[in-house]
């Protein structure tokens, strides 16, 4: 008796906790949500739940072609940047993990380290190199400093995912007449989804939120992203605040990040290489 | 099928170590070769470069007659079972059993044939459309097998195969390994470290000792004349005794008493100018209860008195441990077997004999007992080089009292 009542209450209080965790992670979305569908009027009236609905900040937000452009260059850029970051990441992680050669723990301390250099510091050196190359205010002016950032990041995940995948799988499959390469595609590359997706995921969320790098290496709307369209948002006039179309956009690149990860969520399997050794 | 011979093949790592030395081993087409020995000893190193998932440093590895180092593992034509079974975990048992088939383009009519053909041979029929994370442990072996035997390679590669299966289950795969590799007749080079499997399966085995060959041959040979000191305690179990002996006058002084030295033994400890100083070995059923042994054959032996320190009662024998008198014969063979048998911290535990007496015998734990062993079935070994001196002379190893 004693036991199951201390187990419910056990479930009650983690029960009780989560509730906390979800409401204080939420509140501040819904807020932003429950902003965006207010009319201007009510806009401060402080109340959580909208008392008259209006669609007028998303049908605003979507007349400017400043947020639809932003929203085109952002979904651009950070897809380029993450598929081209998971392709070389994979192929290094593959080689960390697989590979003994001289000089690697020092590649992989270096690409760490770039991970940790603070980017802030780098921002004025990028702003000359990429105006002297004519890079500046393009996509593959925030492309290429967005891989550079990325790779760290993805290089380290997915060797992790890499070396977790047993070695005698590709030595089963050279044996059974596999190149290596069919190996790595039939075999490992399968094996290997679940830490690619992970790292996709991660990647792109990066650089869909990156603000920093987006407002110093842009000036017109050609390579302007979101995150940094929304800061130039005004209202129709200077007394005016632009809160609710704010709000709308914030609301409209949320969904993207929660469909890339809806997508991808599915195929991040845990346990996917159960089975193919003992144990 | 074709015959594998491995001539002067070296495998010498980066950083230096040698994990084999030039290896000498001709395998006959259809044999069922084991490579044996304890951990670190170079066999599993020996079947990879065979395979040719490791380089080959020097010497040279030939499959049918042509020289393969270096060709890759899928020019070889040859299939392995690794003891992690290496099951791909992205596809079900006909997949993981039809890949090999798929990668050589086969068609799919041939593929489904061949593949319900080795599913019948290992019973994995029902099991056919299930992932591996669905199988039990002896289910994923017979699968590994099944993905081996499927394309009918020239040889089949086993390294350890049964080693993370339970007891019971392995005995039962040993047969089954032994039956597939008669039926199918294919040469068959098989990788363990436990003994027993050694002593079973093959046709002939192979004991690696630090990257070296320590004897070869059929396992019955391996048991009765050993060459020398490491493959004496590593054949049998349990384990051969081996004490200390002394020749003194003419005689062997050990901790059973004084022991008569035949001409023969003599001339041969003299042939091959054998130190005074040597360690017997004995095996524990080569000892008898004194009051079983037959008239006959008392002869043959000499008895001994000894207390009695434990009886295991097998049913069908017993083992009897005793306590005896004397240092216990130490030589770096031995220092290496009880390491890698974990047993090298046991050693302060004092000289124990192990018997294997008959069922009928009487012994009880406490007691002092005479027990009777057989001369004609020892071996004396050079402690220095661990040599068998005992070996020659039509191969009947001790006859001391011809």
């Amino acid at each position: 008796m004693a036991a199951a009542d201390t187990t419910a209450r056990a479930k009650w209080r983690w029960g009780l906790l989560d509730v906390v965790v979800i409401v204080f992670a939420l509140v501040p979305v819904l807020w932003i949500a429950s902003l965006s569908f207010k009319t201007t009027a009510t806009l401060t009236d402080g109340n959580f739940v909208p008392r008259e609905w209006t669609l007028d900040n998303y049908r605003t937000i979507f007349s400017t072609d400043q947020f639809v452009r932003a929203l085109g260059n952002s979904i651009g850029i950070a897809l380029i940047s993450t598929a081209v970051a998971v392709v070389l990441g994979t192929m290094a992680a593959y080689a960390i993990a697989r590979l003994d050669f001289p000089g690697k723990k020092l590649l992989v301390g270096i690409s760490l380290l770039i991970a940790m250099f603070p980017q802030v510091s780098l921002v004025s050196p990028l702003f000359q190199i990429e105006r002297s190359l004519g890079l500046f205010d393009t996509w593959p002016g925030l492309i290429l400093p967005y891989i550079t950032f990325a790779l760290p990041l993805a290089i380290y995940t997915l060797s992790a995912f890499f070396r977790q995948i047993p070695w005698d799988l590709e030595k089963a499959a050279k044996m059974d007449g596999a190149t290596q390469g069919q190996a790595f595609r039939r075999v490992i590359a399968p094996l290997a989804a679940p830490g690619v997706f992970t790292t996709a995921i991660l990647v792109f969320i990066f650089c869909w939120n990156d603000f920093l790098f987006a407002i110093s290496l842009t000036s017109t709307e050609q390579s302007r992203t979101v995150p940094v369209a929304l800061s130039f948002f005004t209202g129709a006039s200077q007394f005016e605040d632009p809160t609710g179309a704010i709000s709308a956009a914030a609301v409209v690149i949320t969904i993207p990040i929660i469909l890339f990860v809806l997508f991808f969520q599915r195929r991040i399997v845990s346990g996917l290489t159960s089975g193919a050794v003992k144990g | 099928m074709a015959d594998i011979v491995l001539d002067k093949v070296t495998k010498r790592f980066p950083d230096g170590t040698v994990a084999v030395h030039e290896l000498d081993l001709e395998i006959a087409d259809g044999e069922f070769v084991i490579l044996v020995g304890p951990s670190g000893c170079g066999k599993s190193t020996t079947l990879n470069m065979i395979a040719g998932l490791e380089e080959i440093s020097s010497g040279e590895l030939r499959i049918a007659g042509e020289r393969v180092n270096d060709k890759e593992p899928r020019e070889r034509d040859i299939a392995m079972v690794f003891q992690s079974y290496a099951l791909y975990p992205n596809m079900t048992v006909r997949e993981n059993m039809a890949f090999p088939l798929r990668l050589a383009k086969l068609d799919r009519a041939s593929i489904d044939q061949k593949v319900d053909e080795a599913a019948k041979v290992l019973e994995l029929t029902a099991l056919l459309d299930r992932k591996p994370a669905n199988l039990s442990g002896g289910q994923r072996q017979r699968v590994a097998m099944g993905r081996a035997i499927v394309r009918s390679p020239k040889a089949f590669l086993m390294d350890e195969p049964l080693s993370n299966l339970d007891a019971k289950l392995r005995v039962q795969m040993r047969t089954v390994v032994s039956r597939l590799q008669k039926r199918l007749g294919t040469t068959t080079v098989y990788v363990t470290h436990d003994q027993t499997e050694a002593m079973t399966l093959g046709d002939r085995v192979v004991i690696m000792r630090g990257g070296a060959v320590q004897q070869v041959g059929p396992p019955q040979e391996l048991y009765d004349h050993p060459a020398n000191l490491f493959v004496a305690g590593f054949i049998g179990s349990p384990s051969m005794n081996f004490l200390q002996a002394a020749v003194v006058d003419g005689r062997l002084r050990t901790a059973l008493g004084e022991l008569p030295l035949g001409d023969r033994v003599r001339r041969e400890l003299e042939a091959e100018n054998a130190p005074r100083e040597l360690i017997m070995g004995i095996r524990p059923e080569h000892f008898e209860d004194a009051e079983l042994v037959e008239e006959g054959t008392r002869a043959n032996g000499v008895e001994f008195e000894a207390p009695v320190d434990i009886v295991e009662s097998m049913g069908s024998d017993k083992y009897v441990y005793f306590t005896v008198e004397g240092e216990r014969a130490t030589a770096a063979e031995l220092d290496e077997l009880a390491a890698d048998s974990g047993a090298d911290d046991l050693s302060a535990m004092g000289s124990n004999l192990v018997t294997r007496l008959s069922a009928e015998s009487s012994v009880t734990e406490g007691e002092s007992r005479r027990v009777w062993f057989n001369l004609d079935k020892i071996h004396l070994f050079d402690p220095a080089n661990g040599r068998n001196l005992t070996l020659h002379e039509g191969r009947s190893t001790g006859a001391l009292t011809a």
